[in-house]
């Protein structure tokens, strides 16, 4: 609505100005999305909300459309010329807002800045670690690596890039003299994206303009974005339905329904690459949460018996979890990834709620009688989580499986699922998580969630069960240096084969589905990486 | 006088001190800030280099001895999640706050004030019955559960009013403030009641009882006796006397309003210190964290000084000195 009054404002301040300089109807669009980003600064913090927010400004060599497809940004074509060597062609024509050309040299500059980011909260060393970026001439780079390496163009996605001039003030040697604030003033903020950066007020809002010397080809429908940051969902949704913005992110289950009844709204839904699951303790003998059905401590783990894992599966109606707790809103799964994303398992589908099978596989690993846990959630991090991990327990109490529920806000959640145990091991023996593939593809999480635990070779970072197959993590390795496409699609698929469908070393839930809400006349492309992002939002044409 | 103020004033110094150590220790105690801010696929290294950058590696008292060495040269440290000096994040923010504040403390005395003089000079009408129903309501109801309501109709049903956010920033005598805009002002109206409605009740009570008490004094009589107009009788002699209880308890709440907005604020995405605050604990921005309360403490006990030296100024009967135990 304020949409509609905003156009129609300005059609009329056209008519009664007649101004030749005025365009001919000046778009604006207002987004209420729930998280604000820590920073403008494109290489301080490696976060959802950062990413989708300053990639309005600044662009990728390699871009994901809303699918997770890759697509062409600042480079032009990508090709591996060797094992070990990726040669990108660069876009012609492509200008900063500050006016000056985009080269190679900008790419250059923008991958040392972010390999030597001092601070910040989680950098983008993952990616950039062990390449090497070669100037061959102005419109030409070369970036090696030390092996095969197949994710170069997924990677790529990750890295903005940004201006060779930017001046900034911080002290010369520290990330080539811009601290993160210059880029929050605006200072630095100088892309060569569709929109460029106008004011941040914190904790209020993200305005943008069009950037009328953009040459690439995402689509600029708006002259003046602003984003306004309402975390509280009722007020996200209230702020909506009383016109003052034009779309809002992550629209809670509870109102879809409502919203649906709108006449005045629509909305857009699409699965996201977040798969929310079960993870097992798989490594110790006395695991602190399992009990007998007493609530006796225990001195074998039930949980490292793949057996009594895929029981616990088949005893989860996730139908009902999805069309009740969930209101249908999620997909049931049954591997890392929905369909349409690269390297899935073809043979694996979401186990189906089986009590008699559960009974007998119970049976067979010698735990007929069951035997006690508790679940550990967080409330306040996924959609629905708390709600999620009651229903779980609920089907596993039911059959046999007395569960208790223990949740706790995400801040407290998150450091004692790592590392609250003795010598920093995970505390919880069952716990539910969510995972989303940042490359959005299988390696992401395999490497993260079921390849074995090991700092030293940054595997299993986030294998807070503690999952170990030697096998799999072969088959992981091998896909990592293969840079043949359908091989490496046909291994990372034999690995989820084993980690989850023999092994099921972690037990997938649903994946999340994640909802927009627009004004009538406005859709948005549901974006699978969850980034809620201006030029994915058009009028209906 | 001037010892009771410096006697104060040290006091004032130990409960910073104190407060400061249990927020330190309650934020690190919690939980570890990475786990929540570092990216899902960051590997174990990276992990740790962001836990040493943070200087979270240390033990303990290191961590809380160089952030009290900081503290008392004035630098509360970088705010985690911002790597800002949290400082001057919260005075960032503080402006958006105070106008919320002030704003919501006007309402009160406003429409506070005459309310509950009508209700204390006509205790048995149905009117005063009214506004003291009311005021219970004000007292009870939870202010997230008003403002959500308050929202509904305002700004989803009725269209009068914007939902959330701040308006547009004007300046007047060199103060910016949202307060002097139209649209700002559309904008705060919502959220200051919303924010007000407690102490709107308080001083309806406040008030009331005032007036009761007053009404029944010599010198009330003798004003009617005298033959004075009703209007004067109430506007210079009972309002006059009631106003100090009232003056005394708004000073503090007011220190409330802008230390705990903090469920206002977040309802109406008010961009001010509470909601800094509420995205501080969540992510276990302990520097943020520690600031504002120290802040706040600061507040309290100059406000708490402020009231009491002006409460010796205007009532001669009191007398600032130490109670010694």
């Amino acid at each position: 609505m304020s949409f509609i009054r905003k156009l129609g404002g300005a059609a009329l301040a056209v008519g009664i100005l007649a101004s030749p300089a005025m365009p001919a109807m000046a778009a604006e669009v207002t987004i209420g999305i729930r998280s604000e980003p820590s920073s403008m600064d494109p290489y301080f913090h490696n976060l959802g909300p950062n990413n989708a927010m300053i990639g309005h400004v600044f662009e990728r060599l390699i871009d994901f459309d809303s699918k997770q497809q890759l697509i062409a940004g600042l480079a032009t074509s990508w090709k591996p010329i060797s094992d070990t060597v990726w040669e990108l062609k660069l876009r012609p024509g492509a200008k900063f807002t500050d006016g000056t050309d985009f080269t190679a040299d900008d790419v250059v500059y923008s991958f040392e800045r972010a390999d030597g980011y001092e601070g910040g909260n989680s950098s983008f060393r993952t990616y950039t670690k062990g390449k090497t970026v070669k100037k061959i001439d102005d419109m030409t780079i070369h970036i090696e690596t030390e092996s095969p390496y197949p994710l170069m163009p997924n990677d790529l996605t990750t890295i903005m890039i940004m201006s060779s001039d930017a001046k900034g003030t911080g002290e010369a040697g520290k990330n080539k003299g811009v601290d993160a604030k210059d880029f929050n003033d605006g200072t630095a903020t100088i892309g060569t994206g569709p929109y460029k950066f106008v004011e941040w007020k914190k904790g209020d809002s993200i305005v943008f303009e069009k950037n009328d010397g953009y040459n690439g080809q995402l689509p600029q429908d708006w002259d003046k974005v602003t984003f306004k940051f309402i975390p509280e969902e009722p007020s996200r949704v209230a702020a909506l339905l009383a016109g003052d913005v034009d779309m809002i992110d992550n629209v809670p289950t509870v109102d879809i329904e409502r919203l649906k009844g709108e006449a005045d709204l629509d909305l857009s839904q699409g699965v996201s690459n977040r798969v929310i699951y079960l993870h097992l303790d798989q490594e110790r003998d006395k695991s602190p949460f399992v009990t007998d059905k007493d609530g006796n401590p225990l001195d074998t783990n039930p949980l490292k018996d793949p057996k009594v894992r895929k029981a616990i599966s088949h005893l989860i109606n996730r139908d009902a979890i999805v069309a009740r707790v969930m209101e249908g809103v999620a997909i049931p799964a049954g591997q890392l990834l929905p369909d349409g994303f690269f390297g899935r398992s073809p043979n694996l589908t979401a186990d189906a709620y089986d009590p008699a099978a559960a009974k007998k596989l119970l049976a067979e690993a010698g735990w007929a009688d069951g035997f006690g846990l508790t679940i550990h959630g967080p409330n306040d991090r996924y959609i629905n989580d708390a709600k999620i991990a009651e229903a779980v327990a609920q089907f596993l109490t039911a059959n046999g499986i007395p569960t208790k529920v223990e949740t706790m806000p995400k801040n407290v959640y998150f450091s004692r699922a790592s590392k609250g145990g003795p010598d920093g091991t995970p505390e919880f023996s069952f716990i539910l998580v969510g995972w989303g593939s940042g490359t959005g593809e299988a390696s992401s999480p395999l490497k993260s969630l079921l390849a074995t635990h090991d700092p030293s070779k940054g595997m299993g970072a986030s294998n807070r069960g503690r999952h170990s197959n030697p096998e799999m993590d072969k088959l992981l390795l091998e896909a990592l240096a293969t840079v043949d496409d359908a091989k490496r699609a046909t291994l990372l698929a034999k690995a989820t084969d084993i980690g989850i469908g023999e092994d099921q070393g972690i037990i997938p839930l649903h994946y999340q589905v994640n909802t927009w809400a627009t004004q009538k006349g406005l859709t948005y492309n549901p974006r699978t990486d969850e980034r809620t992002i201006a030029y994915d939002l058009s009028p209906v044409k | 006088m001037t010892v009771f103020i410096i006697r104060r004033m040290m006091q004032a110094l130990l409960v910073v001190f104190v407060m400061s150590f249990l927020v330190f220790g309650g934020v690190f105690v919690v939980g570890d800030p990475t786990e929540i801010l570092v990216a899902d696929d960051a590997d174990q290294a990276e992990r740790q280099r962001v836990i040493e950058s943070m200087g979270l590696d240390r033990p303990f008292y290191e961590q809380y001895f160089s952030f009290l060495g900081k503290a008392l040269q004035g630098d509360m440290g970088d705010s985690f999640v911002f790597d800002e000096p949290a400082l001057l994040l919260i005075l960032d923010r503080l402006p958006a706050t105070l106008e919320l504040a002030t704003a919501s403390l006007l309402i009160s005395v406003v429409f506070g004030l005459p309310l509950g003089v009508w209700a204390g000079l006509k205790p048995d009408s149905i009117t005063a019955r009214t506004i003291m129903t009311g005021s219970i309501l004000g007292f009870s109801l939870p202010t997230f559960w008003v403002g959500i309501m308050m929202m509904l109709l305002f700004a989803v049903v009725l269209q009068w009013l914007p939902s959330t956010g701040r308006g547009d920033v004007g300046e007047f005598l060199g103060i910016h403030s949202s307060l002097f805009t139209w649209d700002g002002l559309q904008h705060v109206l919502l959220p200051a009641v919303n924010l007000a409605l407690f102490n709107l009740s308080l001083v309806i009570r406040l008030a009331r009882a005032g007036t009761r008490e007053v009404v029944h004094q010599d010198y009330v009589k003798f004003a009617r006796a005298k033959g004075l107009s009703d209007s004067r009788v109430i506007f210079v002699h009972v309002l006059k006397n009631i106003m100090i209880p009232v003056v005394t308890v708004l000073g503090l709440e007011f220190g409330g309003l802008v230390a705990f907005s903090v469920v206002t604020e977040f309802v109406f995405a008010w961009p001010g210190i509470g909601q800094l605050l509420i995205m501080a604990i969540g992510q276990l921005d302990r520097p943020v964290i520690v600031a504002y309360l120290m802040i706040v403490v600061l507040l309290f006990v100059t406000l708490n000084l402020l009231v009491d030296i002006a409460y010796s100024l205007l009532d001669p009967r009191v007398r600032l000195r130490d109670i010694k135990a």
